[in-house]
């Protein structure tokens, strides 16, 4: 059973003077899902991914990766673990090209990252496989394009390469379809299909045709809590989520 | 077939070049005691430029390192009988330190409260520089030798002296060049662009900032034992709060972020200091405040990152 699951969260609690951000929240992500957290705004998803990535320490609770207790690691260590997380901004580096985006990802794992003597002509090693990423999403043409002058949509492509440059064995994405045209949706739903083949998912998001289409397990928050939780057929039917969602103006 | 990068890579170099032979050539052109202090302050200013310019991170208290290595170098110069490469080295290692103590509280916070720690921290060293009994108080520490380098070159011929200090800052710019384009160069480069992203990838950036921050204050420490020799005096001006202030206004009008805007921007403000003090007098700082609003309000980019920009523009590199 252990091994089925890869991210587990006992009791986890924040509290921000007085306001219960998250409370008790037993969260069980299974090894090889999309697992969606949802809610209202303010429910409390983006404090859990900052809980779980290290960003925020949380007032009382455990985490569990791997079976280890991660609870009081720093955000780097999460993400030398294999969790890497993207953000609800759009998180690119925008005055690098979209190829040294990707590159800053992958040179990590070399190790010389603080070698100041050393000339970058030395990461050029790793351009081919920065390429061979941007090409999995059609932005191999803007290699040496700077990323502030690239569109939205195509910006957000390229944070989850640079995210999945890493190899993460489970991936945090905070609302990957947030502010994207029709068009962008689509192809951001297939993109993380795609690599969700072989690593796990755990996704905020509001687009529920999203959420119907991609994810296999839902958790729903309200008021920092778990309201209910299972199969999107389930969960949609659910009186009390239909009451959370009612007046908050969703689509 | 050239990538358009490799061709302004050329151009670059075409660039520091012609700039070595200027530097080779200058002092028989102009005076050597203000090019010694136009390279001295452009060394100051791109040592900062490595920490505002490639970490984003703003200290205001930069003077400490500049002035302080000023001190440490004009004190074993004159009362131990160093040589000056050694007094040179001495200043550099402890403003190195004196780097890594301050950066090292200073980088558990960000924005403007980094920038008030690094000044808090820099008024101390003021504070000791005018209190402690070695430093001179008020008067400075005077009458520093120039020495002989290596124990064989007479240093107090302007000439030689003048070559001394191009060689140091040849090499400081080469460390502040070779640190700008190294793998741990475009960490830096990813922190100043989105630190929280760094940080996710699993970076620890802390350790970067650290890093970043005790190379810029050994090489601002380097520039500042520099000038010590030079003008044989280490004085409360190069650890005052105003210094730090200064390099700010050279790097910010030359170009934050660019290799050589920080040269420039020294440039013309020693040049504009050198030619306005006696005749303005202390209307100097209202110039210079009036250049630095104009340069903040009109051309954001600093002269040299304008230059760039329209070049890109023109499609020239």
């Amino acid at each position: 059973m252990a091994d089925e699951t890869i991210l587990e969260t006992r009791g986890l609690t924040k509290e921000f003077r007085g306001f219960m951000a998250v409370s008790g929240v037993d969260l069980r992500v299974r090894r090889g899902a999309i697992h969606a957290l949802i809610g209202p705004n303010g429910a409390g998803k983006t404090t859990v991914f900052n809980l779980l990535t290290g960003f925020l320490q949380p007032t009382a609770g455990a985490i569990l990766f791997n079976g280890a207790d991660i609870t009081r690691d720093r955000p780097a260590q999460t993400a030398r673990r294999g969790m890497v997380r993207s953000f609800q901004i759009s998180a690119t580096f925008p005055h690098l090209t979209v190829l040294e985006n990707v590159r800053v990802a992958l040179q990590r794992e070399r190790g010389d990252s603080f070698r100041f003597w050393r000339s970058d002509r030395m990461l050029d090693g790793l351009n081919q496989r920065a390429m061979q990423l941007l090409e999995a999403v059609d932005l191999a043409p803007f290699a040496d394009t700077l990323t502030v002058e690239m569109p939205y949509g195509r910006k957000r492509a390229l944070e989850l390469t640079t995210t999945l440059a890493l190899d993460p064995e489970l991936m945090l994405l905070d609302e990957p379809t947030q502010g994207m045209g029709h068009e962008d949706v689509g192809r951001a739903v297939e993109l993380i299909r795609k690599v969700a083949a072989n690593r796990t998912i755990l996704m905020v998001e509001h687009n529920m045709s999203v959420v119907a289409d991609l994810c296999h397990t839902i958790t729903v928050l309200q008021h920092g809590a778990i309201l209910a939780e299972g199969a999107y057929a389930e969960v949609s039917n659910n009186p009390a989520v239909l009451e959370a969602y009612v007046g908050t103006a969703h689509d | 077939m050239a990538r358009p990068a490799d061709r302004s890579q050329r151009l670059r170099w075409v660039g520091f070049g012609l700039l070595l032979v200027a530097g080779i050539v200058a002092p028989f052109v102009a005076y050597p005691t203000f090019l010694m202090k136009l390279l001295c302050f452009a060394l100051f200013a791109c040592a900062f430029n490595l920490l505002l310019g490639f970490t984003g991170l703003l200290s205001f208290g930069h003077a400490a390192f500049f002035g302080g290595a000023g001190y440490v170098c004009g004190y074993v110069v004159k009362h131990w009988g160093v040589t000056p490469e050694l007094g040179v080295l001495a200043g550099t290692a402890v403003a190195a330190l004196l780097g890594f103590a301050f950066g090292a509280l200073a980088i558990r916070r960000s924005g403007i409260y980094f920038a008030m720690i690094t000044l808090a921290l820099a008024q101390m060293v003021y504070f000791l520089a005018l209190q402690l009994p070695f430093t001179g108080g008020e008067d400075g520490l005077q009458g520093v030798p120039r020495g002989h380098l290596f124990g064989l070159i007479d240093l107090s011929d302007n000439l030689a002296m003048y070559y001394f200090v191009f060689a140091l800052f040849v090499a400081g710019f080469a460390l502040i060049l070779r640190t700008i384009h190294s793998p741990f160069g475009q960490v830096l480069k990813a922190i100043r662009e989105n630190e929280p992203r760094t940080l996710s990838l699993g970076y620890d950036v802390d350790r970067y900032k650290l890093l970043a921050f005790v190379i810029s204050a050994g090489l601002a420490g380097m520039a500042g034992a520099t000038k010590t020799l030079v003008f044989q005096l280490a004085s409360l001006t190069d650890v005052h709060w105003h210094t730090s202030g200064e390099v700010v206004l050279m790097t910010l009008l030359g170009g934050l972020g660019t290799a050589m805007g920080p040269v420039v921007g020294a440039g013309i403000i020693v040049t504009l200091q050198n030619e306005l003090a006696d005749k303005v007098g202390s209307w100097v700082s209202v110039i210079m405040g009036i250049i630095f609003i104009v340069c903040v309000l009109a051309f954001r980019r600093g002269i040299v990152g304008e230059i760039r920009a329209l070049a890109k523009r023109l499609g020239i590199s």
